[in-house]
């Protein structure tokens, strides 16, 4: 049975915000809008998005990581937001695994968000429904669009490609493989949730040096290093004596 | 989490009910089986009428509790899976019930027992229900116990069965004693639990920390940015934005309020100077509000490890 | 093309945009899209657009706002009368400067048809020294004009960039680099951006990194670690530098008079002393190997030495020790670092099997590449010691062999230039010449000080002084320097100043307080003292308050935009691309684009490139002017180079295309031409290029452009300072700076406001980073975007705030020598210890940008702009706070300290200024709520927008 997914990139993500806009922009005018901003030009202003990017420091000075954590629904394969819910408007998906809100049946209870513990879902302000990433679901399904387009917004924007999308019950997806090569994990395993989305951890790379690479017989010292010849004509021994 | 006055009306309303109802069905029985003196029709009528009244004054908060009200019909769908949707069905399902208990005294004896054994077995599966919203959530630490419907169903047996004390002053003075003495032992009981569990939430590990929720193994993290410096709505609802010495005075509030003094004003009461019974209960429904508050405000919801700060 | 550089495209629905994403067809961002593109919607239904032509009413202050609408005709007749008056007369009188520099081709071809020296764009104030420090190097820089190759490279040096411009290309590069198991280090003194993901973040004091660099350079040279084969070859290294102190010509290289100098301008002829025969030898000769290092004797008995023993001379006391006193970086780290070039770039070689010959003639089989790769930006340009910071960086560049080579550092047609290249200012005030062009470009790349622009006494003719002894080298001008001296009236006052798109009232000058008064000064006649200002912009920025006549400008989304080959293109690594904009929804209101302004003034001020033979205005607006437009007539070069020709068969040269627009449009609105393979690398000396640069007109001339590891022309300054040197020499007062700093090698100083601040009193640097989901004051108005970054903290290390006596979240004042600025602390163990930061341009004064006059940005966002000062004492006069080279700012050279905020502080940001009203024509901001969604307003329920 079909997970869709994202991983998302710890490595390569830079905290450019590219996927919290997309993702606004694409749901604002899509199946999933309006999303509402209150005071957009006032003081606090605070919106509907679906996909947030977090900043954390790890250790102290100078031993500092900057840590940018993008954050939307985990699409958990137990989803604790969904038999909560009295109408059945909260719903995972059997045919590929999305989690989605019918908001036609949602009453605006939250309780739903009180059941999630990621914070993935937010309540419109103005419609009173409750929201929550789709991955899209009006888009990668949609056959007008060219086939590279049938993604997520986010994936499409990301620049450092640090959302991969795909099937994580597919063994040979690319996001299975990024999962099983480079360390995916799971946001708070501790309450079995099973998140479908998982995360890909910082890797280091570091150069060692060993001390005899650093001069080689072909180090240029040999030849500017050197004084220079002196002249073939100048005074040698050559021309004092003989043996 | 945010106290959202709706829910809390709700619980503490309803819980009142749901004690009043299943205090004058064992007042009933007592009376039936002859270990007090008959009562008169007029306090079970009364009661199931101020039973009703404030069930359906909670029920009405609720409403205010949702964004779209209008569809609220909807939520009875899923009673298979969500406490919610349980509650939905059986809280009306209640309030009938108690309605019924009502009507049907005076009107029809045999009609009445049924009716009441009815609305008392729906008072504690709205109880149980109720409970289980908040204690079926099990990242919700605080909430995820079973002492949760545990002190659900005392603290509103115990609000309920002084309200039956003061309706009996007045309506059956033969129960009074009774009442009294059951608000007694009820408020008695709820405080006990009601410690318990606060000692049970003092002591408390989170089992999700910042380390777990970004899955980043290191002792020091400090969150640095949000995502949003207006607020969201992951800080407007899970957070109550109080200091934690007003949460504590809340606390200390509600223990004396809710238990503490209704306990020495009942004893008081079962003295002889039932007068201030009134004033034990208003005292009692206030800490009760006070410790519904509490109740939110001491959950810490998994999901505030991402909302730590802002820049 | 979105507002900067990327592809996009853009979707509606029912006329409103619907989507903007990244166009998979583009070169550049290859379909991704950053936030700010992404929140392109928001940009365009912004309530601070402009929407009305604006004249300052009658008797209403400067700053104050108060405006009424005018027609454009109006707008029109006003500007015609005031600016053919003044060209008539004394065309300098009217300057025009601009925030954006990627509309140089035709603003500073404007500027020059009207005669008048005085225009630049931000370059001054942006990242100058990275421009002229490696192109006086290199021939090529950062940025539009080259890059580093990190397809290829292993391991990748990342200097003073937190986000960049180029950001969406350098996103993508990074992540690929990382993923292929490359190397990433940071060099910064804070961790954020791309800094995040760097494997190793090596934390710098601000404005120390030539030292860095410098000592890197030691340990390379020391170790032995340099490229021999490239330095011999394609660099100066090898060159004969006189060492006779007595000599006029001290310090020049030598040349071999029995030698072609082939091209005057570039002369060929200069010497090795070869290692085979032990003698002086024409460089390149044939079978000639010369000494780098040692110290020579000429016939003649002049003491020679090779360049290259020059720079290691220089570097020899620059230890790892002596560094790591300056940048706060242990000296084992700098020692580390510096082996982890040399011996990356060493043994990890690259062969490509691409033939290629040298400008020579020798023949090449492979293109080698040595994998280690750079990329630096503000950080180390915006110090006023930046010059020779990011002369060293191109130096180290040029030592690992890494220039234009796969894994190094990679150039972008029109890059590489000549050193320097051959476009030149007038050098005498008598090119300005009423009712007549200007006699040269107006800004260029003086080679020595006679192509300075000064008078006979020495005096600059550019209102920002650019050229002048003071700064000599300032290629992009000074524009933060323009309205202090047309205050002053020092070299002279202005009658009009045009500003187009520069926040100059707020985040794009420095002493903003003070230049806001100054905007707002009278004379004793109550005439202003800069009489007349016209500001252009297309949102209600802060400047515009300022303004006596606004011009509302289009969006991007709304106009023509041509990425000129003539200006900054989008070229990629692999060969020349130029692109274009094409509008996608009508103009909002009365809005107009700036080009079509200009090409209407140009008309009407008759212009001869505007005008044609029989004086009859030429050109319709920009869309007909890009078509018909030729730098000369018949030269066959336009404003684009793809679909040239009537058939719009050519590339670069040909007649104009009436199609060329549709031709752009039906092609992903660009233009790219792939260079053969052979062609793509070593440009600097890669004579299949060079030559057909030349037949395609690119560069006038096809020499080789050999790595100036020893600027001479550095020194030719030297030599006027000293006395040396015939002909122009600095006035008194600088000859010892022009002396000093014009060296001919790299070295480090502290920059010149540390030198002049008590370090004791102000401990600490304070800077600036840009988010990257903004990046100015365009994005953090924008609805989406300002719930992002609402507004910005001063970031702090926690024991430097400790120390301070400042809580994390406290209320501090940051004080400079200049100003105080109160604002609130965010601790962070990102930062190294002696600095603190904030996010540029997120502050803002109050109402402006149509925000709410307590919307968080003004009350809680700050800009450090308050703590900058843009002069500098300099004995009884003052100088620009600007590198002594090019006259680039010295934006992160300001010394702070920290105190926290009293009691009776009230909580928001100081300064604070009167609230700003919002001009006729604005539409009121949806205060309560806005939902956007796309074309329903059209469909009869209008969320958007309700109130």
């Amino acid at each position: 049975m079909k997970q869709l997914a994202l991983v998302i990139d710890l490595n390569v993500c830079v905290g450019c915000h590219a996927c919290v806009t997309s993702c606004k922009e694409w749901n604002t005018s899509g199946e999933a809008g309006p999303l509402a901003d209150l005071e957009p030009y006032g003081r606090d202003p605070t919106g509907t998005f679906f996909n947030r990017v977090q900043t954390f420091e790890v250790g102290e000075f100078p031993d500092t990581e900057t840590i940018h954590f993008p954050k939307s629904c985990l699409h958990c394969e137990e989803p604790p937001c969904v038999p909560v819910c009295p109408t059945g408007a909260s719903y995972k998906r059997k045919e590929d695994g999305i989690v989605l809100v019918d908001y036609d049946k949602c009453i605006g209870c939250k309780y739903c968000a009180w059941a999630c513990p990621y914070g993935a879902r937010e309540l419109d302000p103005r419609r009173k429904e409750m929201t929550k990433c789709t991955l899209c679901v009006d888009r990668i399904y949609d056959e007008s669009l060219a086939p590279s387009d049938r993604r997520p917004a986010c994936v499409m924007a990301c620049p450092t490609n640090a959302r991969l999308f795909g099937d994580v019950h597919d063994p040979d997806s690319e996001v299975s493989q990024a999962i099983r090569e480079r360390g995916g994990y799971s946001l708070m395993p501790e309450w079995g949730t099973q998140p479908a989305n998982q995360y890909l951890p910082r890797r280091k790379s570091a150069v060692q040096i060993a001390p005899d690479q650093i001069t080689r017989v072909d180090n240029p010292h040999r030849k500017d290093g050197k004084p220079p010849m002196p002249r073939m004509d100048s005074p040698s021994l050559d021309d004092a004596t003989s043996w | 989490m945010r106290p959202a006055w709706s829910v809390i009306l709700l619980t503490t309303l309803s819980g009142a009910a749901q004690g009043l109802v299943l205090f004058m069905v064992l007042l009933e029985w007592l009376a039936r089986g002859r270990f007090i003196a008959p009562l008169d029709d007029r306090f079970f009528t009364t009661g199931g009428v101020i039973a009703v009244a404030l069930a359906v004054v909670g029920l009405g908060a609720s409403f205010f509790h949702l964004g779209r009200p209008e569809r609220s019909w909807r939520a009875a769908a899923m009673w298979r899976t969500s406490w919610l949707s349980r509650e939905v069905i059986v809280l009306p399902l209640f309030i009938a019930g108690t309605a019924a208990f009502a009507w049907s005294h005076g009107v029809d004896g045999a009609a009445a027992l049924a009716a009441g054994a009815s609305a008392a077995a729906l008072s504690i599966v709205l109880f149980i229900c109720t409970g289980m919203i908040y204690a079926c959530l099990h990242f919700i630490q605080e909430w995820a116990s079973p002492l949760t419907v545990v002190n659900f169903l005392l603290m509103g047996c115990a609000s309920g069965a002084l309200t039956a004390a003061v309706l009996a002053g007045r309506l059956a003075p033969q129960a009074s004693d009774v009442a009294i003495v059951g608000a007694l032992v009820l408020t008695l009981a709820a405080m006990l639990t009601r410690a318990a569990s606060l000692v049970r939430n003092l002591r408390l590990r989170h089992r999700s920390s910042l380390q777990t929720a970004i899955g980043v193994r290191h002792p020091r993290i400090v969150q640095k940015a949000q995502g949003a410096m207006g607020g969201s709505f992951n800080t407007r609802e899970f957070f109550h934005g109080r200091s934690r010495a007003l949460v504590r005075r809340v606390r200390e509030a509600f223990m004396v309020l809710a238990f503490l003094v209704p306990l020495a004003l009942l004893g008081a009461a079962f003295a002889g100077a039932e007068l201030v019974l009134p004033l034990a209960l208003a005292i009692q429904f206030l800490g009760l509000l006070a410790e519904r508050w509490y109740f939110f405000a001491e959950a810490k919801h998994p999901q505030n490890l991402y909302y730590q700060a802002i820049s | 093309m979105c507002a900067c550089r990327c592809g996009i495209r853009v979707h509606l629905r029912d006329g409103a945009v619907r989507y903007i994403d990244g166009n998979p067809d583009h070169p550049i961002n290859k379909g991704v899209i950053c936030a700010k593109g992404a929140a392109g919607i928001m940009k365009q239904k912004s309530p601070a657009r402009l929407t009305r032509p604006l004249l300052r009413k009658p008797g209403a202050e400067r700053g104050a706002a108060e405006f009424e609408p005018i027609s454009w005709d109006r707008a029109f007749s006003i500007l015609e009368d005031r600016l053919a008056k003044i060209r008539n007369t004394d065309p300098k009188k009217f300057a025009l400067f601009t925030g954006r520099d990627q509309m140089q081709a035709l603003t500073g071809l404007f500027a020059r048809q009207f005669g008048t020296p005085n225009y630049a764009a931000h370059g001054g104030f942006c990242s100058v020294n990275m421009a002229a420090g490696m192109i006086y190097t290199i021939g090529g820089s950062f940025w539009e004009f080259g890059g580093p190759d990190l397809d290829r490279a292993r391991l990748f040096f990342m200097l003073g960039t937190a986000e960049d411009h180029h950001s969406n290309p350098l996103k993508i590069a990074i992540s690929k680099f990382k993923r292929s198991g490359g190397r990433f280090v940071s060099i910064n003194p804070v961790r954020t951006g791309y800094s995040a993901i760097a494997d190793e973040w090596v934390p710098i004091r601000p404005g120390t990194d030539a030292a860095l660099l410098l000592a890197i350079i030691h340990e390379i040279i020391a170790c032995g670690l340099y490229d021999r084969d490239f330095l011999v070859r394609y660099t100066n290294a090898g060159q004969l530098v006189n060492c006779d102190a007595a000599s006029a010509e001290e310090g020049l290289l030598v040349v071999d008079s029995t030698s072609p100098e082939v091209n005057p301008q570039y002369p060929q002829n200069k010497v090795w002393w070869d290692r085979v025969t032990n003698r002086p030898v024409p460089t390149h000769a044939v079978d000639a190997d010369p000494y780098l290092l040692g110290s020579f004797t000429l016939t003649d008995g002049m003491p020679v030495k090779p360049a290259f023993q020059l720079l290691a001379e220089r570097v020899k006391d620059n230890t790892p020790e002596w560094a790591a006193d300056i940048t706060g970086i242990p000296a084992a780290t700098i020692r580390r670092l510096a082996r982890e070039m040399g011996v990356t770039a060493r043994d990890q070689r690259i062969e490509l099997p691409i033939a290629w010959t040298d400008a020579w003639g020798v023949d090449h089989d492979t293109v080698t590449g040595n994998p280690v790769a750079f990329h630096a930006m503000r950080g180390l340009a915006a110090h006023s010691n930046g010059f020779h910071t990011c002369r060293a960086l191109a130096i180290l560049m040029s030592l690992l062999g890494t220039i234009d080579r796969p894994g190094g550092f990679r150039h972008k047609t029109p890059f590489p230039r000549a050193i320097p290249p051959s476009a030149k200012s007038p050098n005498t005030p008598d090119a300005v010449q009423p009712g007549q062009p200007l006699a040269g470009l107006v800004l260029g790349w003086p080679a020595s000080p006679d192509d300075l622009f000064i008078d006979g006494k020495g005096r600059p003719v550019r209102i920002d002084k650019g050229f002048s002894w003071e700064y000599p080298l300032s290629v992009h001008g000074l524009m933060h320097n323009v309205i202090t001296n047309a205050w002053r009236g020092d070299p002279y006052r202005l009658d009009t100043l045009m500003i187009f798109m520069a926040n100059m009232a707020w985040n794009s000058t420095m002493n903003t307080s003070e230049v806001r008064r100054m905007l707002n000064d009278r004379d004793a006649d109550g005439e202003y003292r800069i009489p007349f200002l016209v500001v252009c912009d297309a949102f209600q920025s802060e400047m515009t308050a300022f303004a006596d006549l606004v011009l509302p400008d289009t969006t991007y989304l709304e106009r023509h935009d041509v990425m000129s080959i003539l200006d900054r293109p989008i070229s990629e690594f692999d060969g020349p691309a130029d692109s274009v904009r094409v509008p996608v929804v009508p103009p909002l209101g009365e809005c107009k684009p700036f080009q079509d302004v200009l090409v209407e003034l140009a008309g009407r001020l008759r212009f001869p490139a505007f005008v044609d033979e029989s004086g009859q205005r030429k050109f319709q607006d920009y869309r007909d002017f890009i078509i018909r437009y030729e730098t000369e007539p018949g030269s066959g070069i336009g404003f684009l180079s793809g679909w040239r020709g009537k058939d719009g068969d050519k590339f670069l040269v040909g007649e104009p295309n009436p199609r060329q627009w549709e031709m752009y449009a039906a092609n992903n609105c660009m233009h790219h031409h792939k260079l053969p393979p052979s062609f793509q690398y070593m440009r600097n000396c890669n004579r299949g290029y060079l030559e057909w640069a030349q037949r395609m007109r690119i560069r006038r001339f096809g020499e080789p452009i050999l790595i100036q590891i020893y600027s001479e022309v550095m020194q030719t300054f030297r030599l006027a300072a000293q006395g040396k040197r015939p002909g122009r020499q600095p006035p008194a007062h600088l000859r010892e700076r022009v002396e000093r700093y014009f060296d001919p090698l790299p070295f480090y100083y502290a920059p010149l406001e540390m030198q002049l601040t008590d370090r004791d009193r102000y401990p600490l640097t304070a800077i600036t980073q840009r988010p990257m989901a903004m990046y100015h004051s365009w994005d953090s108005q924008n609805a989406w975007l300002r719930q992002i970054h609402t507004h910005n903290y001063l970031f702090v290390n926690p024991r430097t705030a400790q120390d301070a006596g400042v809580g994390d979240d406290g209320w501090l004042w940051v004080e400079s020598p200049w100003g105080r600025v109160r604002c609130k602390a965010r601790y962070s163990e990102a930062v190294e210890p002696g600095t603190v930061w904030t996010w540029n341009a997120i502050g803002k004064a109050s109402g402006a940008w149509n925000l709410a006059p307590d919307a968080n940005e003004s009350r809680e966002g700050f800009i450090l702009n308050h703590l900058i000062t843009d002069e500098l004492p300099d004995g009884e006069r003052r100088s620009s706070n600007a590198d002594p080279v090019t006259g680039q700012a010295g934006w992160y050279d300001v010394r702070v300290r920290l105190t926290p905020a009293g009691t009776d502080d009230a909580p928001v940001v100081a300064p604070q200024f009167a609230p700003m009203p919002r001009a006729p024509g604005i539409e009121a901001a949806p205060r309560a709520w806005r939902a956007y969604f796309a074309g329903r307003a059209k469909a009869g329920r209008a969320p958007g927008g309700a109130v």
